[in-house]
């Protein structure tokens, strides 16, 4: 059970928050140009990785804001959290 | 006394006794005993019978790693609990317990019949012998598995204890009482850290608070008195926690960790009632000392597993501690010094000792001790066997060859009535492990330790690999000191006086002259496999140490392996060629030891088990006798029975009454969405499949929302209230999924969007009125309003008051009916609906439930989400496609809508269904086929709702076929258990196509 710092309250148990998936992987703005192959990469295509990963949470039984998390899978050491469209720290 | 007890203990107090009984017989202990001690007391070792060859078995150990005394206590009550360790129960008055795994009793049990058949049920024999025939299975094999597998008997009434759950924080938490965690809770308390010690025993001070041994010596006094005086002086201590009884479960990252405490386990039942049974700790520590110690493991050789064989240590914790001898001719059986301290307690006591000793000598301080003494030590040489079926009366002994891995020379028989057996010690790294840790193997004396990276968390004594005093008390001064940062402690200059071992050496599996085949070497005692069985399964080709366990089923018992592990790794290694650091071990998974489910769930039982939401007319409802319906956590108004009503009966009343004249349902459950901001129009335009832009202030629209699969998430009508204002609302049970998927839209997809979400689901209450008379009841309420069909048309909203109330009225109709919704602040709801119900009167307004509300929308062909769709479901499918937009150029799941498999003209799709026979009611769920009588049958869909019509009265059903668009009209069937039911394919809208009752 993690304690997460959230970018917006600070730590709290990992109970308040969920996870929200792979992070940076952007909506694409014009999806009718893209062919089924393409659509289905931005759709069902994520990356589960041992090691480092990239992730998207949501502080859903608190400030219910959405932030990114850098995370090592293999030893769950949460290497930085930051807000939503800022530019992932260098670790 | 009995004969067994043979000395007085501080520990146990002997003007106490307590009575109890061992399989309906009464048998006296005292306070302090544990069953086990207390069954040693009367010479009783026979507890139970093992669980594949019913063997006898005895005790084997003092704690948590027990595998063959596991007992049912208090049988045929409501407090009865199986698989309970003799070992680390308390004996208090009246305690009942009996044992597991015998039938018809402990002492003639038939399934010993197994012990002579062993040679044909090797490991794997389930899996290799009820393959076939097939047709056995369920009949014969089953039954028979069934019959033989499980111990105890699980409790069959509710269980009438009281469970806790609490939440901790500390700066220091000790994992362990013995002498390492007493030393490094005093240094963490004494330096003003919040500290908190647990030990899963009644006492503190783990083996060393019974060590009276002259060798080892702590300031030059014996090491439990120098231990006693620590502990006194720790409870003095202001910042320290002491929580004995209390066991470490589970370790989670990030220092979270769950301990149980058994706070009235060992009270006698008549003071049980009034006090939690037990309670479960969420501890979240800065830093955790993990001091858990070592388990001493047994020896593997042929017929290791008689009643009267027992750990050298836990025969020496039942002399030291409890005063009880488990024999009286007593022989000692060793690879390594420490069960000489065994021996030597013995001998003061004036008991009969002998020890064998694998190694060719010892020149150790201890062994010096006890040669001195006279004690009689059988150097380099193993028991090749032993004798007695229901306690161990004799053994055989043999030398060692010179590299140990055979036998030699005469066999030597000598009597005995217990025989200590000490393997070395294997640290518990569970703590560690379950953390995240890794471990180190250590090839001098076979030990994995554990590997320390992480900064919060450090390992000490034994269970970090340390087996001898002065190394003990050092290292865990040093290593405590710079863990916590502190300079000084009153164990820097203490003088302690230890036995070193020089001489070590292990065999896993001793030699015998007798071939492997015919002997029965037990590696895990409680599932009864042997050292023959694990080289079985490596010889069929197992490899893993996971898929070994596995198959063998070693380590698998409820002592999950605790004294087994080591020995099946180190047989593995050795049969396979491989270093034993190579293989690795199997994961240790929480809990630590079997944890009871009223703990796990806490105070989470009966009106406490989920959270219940009522609505505001909730009483109302229980006034007018409303069965209710769960709806996620919701209570809804289900029906309404008038007399003695059965549910068909009340729906058919009810669903006529809201079609003839008016009925009134509570609608406060639907999921309520505020919307603000310049940008909401263009907002619902993206998260809905429709069109939002050109909807006039104060009209409603209905709404499909998709996942961005192409999938219906949701439905529901949205109210524009004002230029940049709307009022969204949601199915009952999707209402906070809907809520989240929009926030995380509008937060990290659009935050251009300029748009504010305000859940106000509990802050508005509904009451929907429909029917044909619903308008001449809306007018008796709100006299001034005018509800002519232009001032107020289908599909929009006024706001009204109501005794100075606000509230906002929507024309619109989930029943095909002319329909109101009255929304209105909770606290006025009941108020409100009282007021509907009075001017309703004179309709005859009926009250209807969910069942009668799902049969309207039902006949009108609407659908309900989750229903009719199940996440497979385009609104293609559900022939929805007039509430897609073809013009907007995107909303969240269109482009999924023309994915090669979502424009497949075979997927299920939406179609109505009647059965030939109009009175037939199919039933939902049930499956759907094309033709009958070819085999395999295939399936082409099912139905999704089905009522009977009082409306219409016939037989609805909607359903979804593959193909199903194009199929009105053709005939299918719907095969149930005895019998088909013929059914064809209709239009989904039974009633009203035309829509002429919601402009009624």
């Amino acid at each position: 059970m993690f304690i997460i710092n959230c970018p917006y309250c600070g730590e709290r148990d990992q109970s308040e928050f969920s996870c929200g998936g792979e992070a940076h992987i952007v909506r694409p703005k014009q999806p009718t140009e893209l062919s089924d192959d393409e659509w289905a990469e931005y759709l069902f295509m994520r990356k589960n990785i041992k090691g480092v990963q990239f992730e998207r949470w949501n502080h859903i039984h608190g400030c219910r804001k959405w932030f990114n998390m850098i995370r090592d899978t293999s030893n769950d050491k949460i290497h930085a959290v930051y807000k939503m469209g800022e530019k992932p720290p260098v670790i | 006394m009995t004969k067994y007890r043979i000395s007085k203990t501080r520990f146990v107090d002997q003007t106490k006794t307590v009575s109890f009984t061992f399989d309906g017989k009464l048998y006296h202990g005292f306070e302090g005993d544990t069953l086990a001690s207390a069954l040693l007391s009367n010479g009783i070792h026979l507890v139970g019978r093992s669980f594949k060859y019913h063997r006898p078995r005895g005790i084997m150990s003092c704690g948590s790693e027990e595998p063959n005394a596991i007992c049912q206590i208090n049988d045929n009550t409501d407090l009865t609990e199986p698989n309970v360790r003799a070992t680390e129960i308390e004996l208090y008055e009246g305690l009942k317990a009996s044992s597991q795994n015998c039938w018809p009793s402990l002492n003639f049990d038939i399934g010993g019949i197994n012990n002579f058949i062993s040679p044909f049920i090797p490991a794997g024999f389930y899996y290799k012998t009820f393959m076939w025939p097939k047709s056995f299975w369920k009949k014969i094999y089953e039954p028979l598995i069934r019959m033989s597998a499980g111990l105890g008997k699980s409790p069959t009434l509710p269980d009438p204890d009281i469970y806790d759950h609490k939440h901790e924080h500390c700066d220091v938490l000790v994992i362990g009482g013995g002498i390492s965690g007493i030393i490094s809770a005093k240094i963490a308390a004494k330096n003003n850290l919040k500290t908190i010690l647990i030990d899963d025993k009644n006492v503190l001070g783990g083996s060393t608070i019974y060590q009276n041994n002259k060798n080892f010596l702590i300031d030059n006094k014996k090491s439990s008195e120098w231990l006693m005086k620590e502990i006194a002086e720790l409870e003095e201590i202001k910042n320290l926690t002491i929580k004995t009884r209390t066991s470490l479960a589970a370790y989670h990252s990030y220092n979270y960790l769950l301990a149980k405490e058994n706070i009235s386990d060992h009270l006698p039942l008549d003071k049980k009632n009034d006090s939690i049974r037990q309670r479960l700790w969420k501890i979240r520590a800065d830093k955790v000392i993990v001091a858990a110690g070592a388990i001493e493991r047994p020896l593997v050789f042929n017929n290791n597993d008689r009643p009267g064989i027992i750990l050298a240590n836990s025969v020496k914790k039942y002399l030291d501690f409890y005063g009880v001898s488990s024999g009286l001719k007593n022989i000692i059986f060793t690879n390594n010094d420490s069960a000489y301290e065994t021996a030597l307690s013995l001998f003061e006591k004036g008991i009969s000792v002998k020890i064998i000793d694998i190694r060719k000598k010892s020149t150790s301080n201890i062994v010096k001790n006890a040669e001195e003494l006279g004690i009689q030590i059988y150097w380099n040489s193993t028991v090749v066997n032993t004798f007695g079926y229901k306690k161990v009366n004799s053994l055989e002994i043999m030398h060692l060859s010179e590299d140990g891995s055979n036998v030699k020379g005469n066999i030597i028989k000598i009597e005995c009535d217990c025989l200590a057996i000490s393997g070395g010690w294997t640290p518990m790294v569970h703590m560690h492990t379950q953390s995240g840790g890794k471990l180190d193997f250590r090839e001098i004396d076979q030990v994995f330790v554990p590997n320390e990276k992480n900064e919060n968390q450090i390992n000490v004594g034994s269970c970090n690999g340390e087996f001898e005093l002065e190394e003990i008390i050092k290292n865990t001064n040093n290593k405590i000191k710079k863990f916590l940062n502190v300079n000084e402690t009153d164990f820097d200059r203490l003088s302690v006086l230890g036995s070193k071992e020089f001489e070590k050496k292990n065999i896993w599996l001793l030699p015998n002259t007798i071939s492997e085949g015919k002997t029965k070497s037990f590696i895990d005692f409680q599932n009864d496999s042997t050292a023959k069985d694990i080289k079985l399964a490596l010889r069929e080709g197992f490899k893993s140490i996971e898929h070994v366990k596995r198959y063998t089923t070693t380590g698998m018992a409820t002592d999950q392996g605790k004294l087994s592990n080591m020995h099946a790794l180190g047989i593995i290694a050795d049969t396979a060629g491989v270093k034993m650091g190579t293989l690795g071990t199997t994961t240790f998974r929480p809990p630590f030891t079997p944890l009871t489910f009223g703990a796990l769930v806490g105070r989470n039982v009966g009106k406490f088990f989920e959270v219940i939401r009522k609505t505001p007319i909730h009483e109302w409802h229980i006034k007018h006798n409303a069965k209710f319906e769960n709806v996620g956590q919701w209570k809804r108004a289900w029906y309404y029975p008038l007399n003695d009503e059965n549910l068909h009966e009340a729906v058919q009343r009810e669903s006529k009454a809201a079609r003839d004249s008016a009925g009134i349902l509570d609608a406060s459950t639907l999921g309520k969405i505020d919307i603000q901001g310049t940008d909401a129009s263009e907002f619902l335009n993206r998260v809905y499949t429709n069109a939002w832009s050109k909807l006039g202030i104060g009209k409603c629209r209905y709404g499909l929302m998709l996942n961005e699969d192409g999938m219906v998430y949701d439905d529901g009508v949205t109210t524009r209230l004002g230029e940049n204002h709307y009022l969204m609302t949601t199915t009952t049970g999707g209402a906070a999924n809907v809520l989240s998927k929009l926030e995380d839209y509008l937060q990290t997809e659009w935050p251009e969007l300029d748009v504010y979400l305000t859940s106000v689901t509990d802050h508005y209450s509904t009451a929907s009125i429909c029917g044909p008379n619903s308008k001449k009841i809306l007018k008796k309420l709100f006299p001034d309003k005018d509800f002519s069909d232009e001032a107020f048309p289908h599909m929009s909203y006024q706001s009204a008051k109501i005794d100075n109330a606000e509230c906002r009225i929507m024309r619109i109709s989930f029943t095909g009916e002319l329909s109101y919704e009255i929304n209105i602040e909770s606290k006025y709801s009941k108020s409100l609906w009282e007021s509907c119900i009075i001017a309703g009167e004179e309709y005859k307004i009926t009250p209807y439930g969910t069942e009668t509300m799902h049969l309207l929308r039902a006949e009108k062909g609407f659908i309900i989400v989750g229903q009719d769709t199940d996440g497979t479901m385009t609104p293609i499918d559900l022939q929805m496609d007039w509430i897609v937009s073809k013009k907007k150029y995107d909303f969240i799941g269109k482009r999924s809508l023309y994915r090669s498999d979502t424009i497949r003209e075979d997927r299920k799709q939406l179609v109505g269904l009647l059965t030939d026979n109009p009175n037939e009611i199919l039933e939902e769920g049930a499956q759907i086929v094309s033709e009958l009588g070819q085999k395999p049958v295939q399936m082409i869909g099912h139905v999704t709702s089905s009522y009977f019509s009082p409306n219409l009265n016939k037989s609805i059903a909607l359903a979804v076929v593959k193909g199903g668009k194009k199929m009105k009209g053709q005939k299918l069937f719907v095969p149930m258990e005895n019998k088909n039911i013929n059914v064809t394919v209709s239009d989904f809208i039974f009633l009203d196509k035309e829509n002429k009752r919601i402009n009624a």
